[in-house]
């Protein structure tokens, strides 16, 4: 045991923390008092025997994908929720309600018309957001089409295109039902490093085809075109000149 | 010398200045409350709140900010749960160990397995512990410690000294009980 004046001082000269006269003085001690010098070992073994056994505990691969999921969720509120979940699911019901209303009988989930894209892209940027909630954001998990394609079979009245961009930089992570424009939609989940990308596919009325057309909606970019007869709809907080290029690749 | 690794002014987004301190975050919640499963939902939970109070985050040291809050959010789960972890007496059961030769104590010290270690690091009284774990685990200086664990610089000191006393005796004993086994 060191002697009871020093005992703190030790443990601020093992850690570095005192200044250099102190340091000096203390060397001088240590040189002098067996106890203080047996127990500065001691302490230095200690030290040697808690980095070896190799305690730090890392953050665990899945913990820090939930966590980049939950942090696009902007909007304040209160932590961890449970009431919170159900609060924006209602939202979202209330929007798709809201959109229905106004677009009445005249439903066109056409590209074209500034007024009913607008509404149409927030209901897109509601429910990427809600994706992102902890356990939402895909039904089937992915590393690649031949297990998402065939999932979606008997979900959908139509059979979206699903291909894999891994090579590119956006593996395909996941599928997912979700419901735009008061249909079932079919929603696929791209990753971008530390950025999802959910992409919305249905059918369209025309088989017109369409060039990209990016819009930007309380800071997300969304990607639209039309492509043999589907409507596509690329929606991420990733900036809009990658989503673009993207969007260029899955037409391809 | 406190503000290196932590410290990105306040320019930067909340991914960019506390995403990076997750492994903190998560090795500091594991062990204040000694077990995965909640140490990732505290985690979580701290994120958060982090998030929230981004917009008050002054710049400085970011590691310290966040680690303030993973802190918190532990102490009240404690609290909640598992009241009696934030007990702040030793385990003065423990007898002090008769060594032989206190010039064998530093090899006897040094040659302590993991999970003897992990056994006596978890023994520690919580508000030790993290003291323990801040320094010899994520690096801090006495004026970090300080900051994340809100007390005065000689408390940080004088804690540090007090539980490497202790988990010197418990390495020690441990290692008594050993070779009693082994004879």
């Amino acid at each position: 045991m060191a002697c009871n004046d020093n005992q703190r001082l030790l443990h601020a000269y093992l850690d570095g923390e005192l200044d250099l006269v102190r340091s000096i003085e203390f060397e001088d001690h240590l040189k002098s008092c067996l106890d203080c010098s047996r127990d500065f070992a001691n302490q230095q073994a200690l030290r040697k025997s808690l980095q070896a056994a190799n305690l730090y505990q890392r953050a665990p691969e899945s913990l820090k994908i939930k966590i980049r999921a939950q942090l696009p969720r902007a909007m304040p509120a209160k932590p961890i929720a449970t009431g919170r979940r159900t609060a924006i699911e209602w939202l979202a019901v209330a929007a798709a309600i809201i959109v229905a209303i106004v677009l009445g009988a005249k439903v066109i989930p056409s590209v074209g018309g500034r007024e009913q894209t607008n509404l149409l892209a927030e209901q897109i940027v509601a429910n990427h957001i809600r994706s992102l909630q902890p356990g939402h954001l895909f039904d089937v998990e992915s590393t690649d089409q031949h297990t998402v394609k065939p999932w979606f079979d008997g979900r959908l009245d139509f059979a979206p295109p699903v291909s894999d961009l891994a090579d590119k930089g956006f593996p395909l992570v996941g599928g997912r039902l979700d419901y735009l424009d008061h249909r079932d939609v079919a929603a696929l989940v791209y990753g971008r490093q530390k950025h999802f990308i959910n992409v919305f596919i249905w059918p369209s009325e025309s088989k017109t085809t369409k060039v990209p057309e990016v819009q930007t909606v309380r800071g997300y970019n969304l990607v639209f075109w039309q492509q043999d007869g589907m409507i596509f709809c690329a929606a991420s907080d990733l900036n809009a000149a990658e989503l673009e290029r993207f969007a260029q690749l899955l037409q391809h | 010398m406190a503000d290196e690794s932590g410290s990105s002014g306040n320019a930067g987004s909340f991914e960019q200045v506390v995403l990076p301190h997750l492994d903190a975050a998560y090795n500091l919640a594991r062990w204040l409350v000694r077990n995965s499963h909640d140490a990732e939902d505290i985690v979580q939970e701290a994120y958060l709140r982090a998030f929230k109070f981004f917009g008050g985050y002054q710049g400085g040291n970011a590691r310290v900010w966040l680690l303030k809050i993973v802190r918190n959010t532990s102490y009240s789960f404690l609290q909640t749960n598992r009241p009696a972890d934030l007990g702040v007496e030793f385990d003065e059961t423990l007898h002090t160990p008769t060594t032989s030769q206190p010039d064998a104590e530093a090899s006897l010290l040094q040659a302590a397995d993991s999970r003897t270690v992990h056994e006596a690091l978890e023994r520690l009284p919580v508000r030790f512990r993290e003291i323990v774990i801040l320094r010899e685990f994520e690096g801090m200086s006495y004026k970090e410690i300080a900051a994340t664990t809100e007390v005065p610089i000689g408390t940080v000191m004088s804690g540090l000294a007090r539980a490497r006393t202790q988990l010197k005796k418990d390495l020690l004993r441990a290692k008594e009980r050993e070779e009693h086994r082994g004879v």
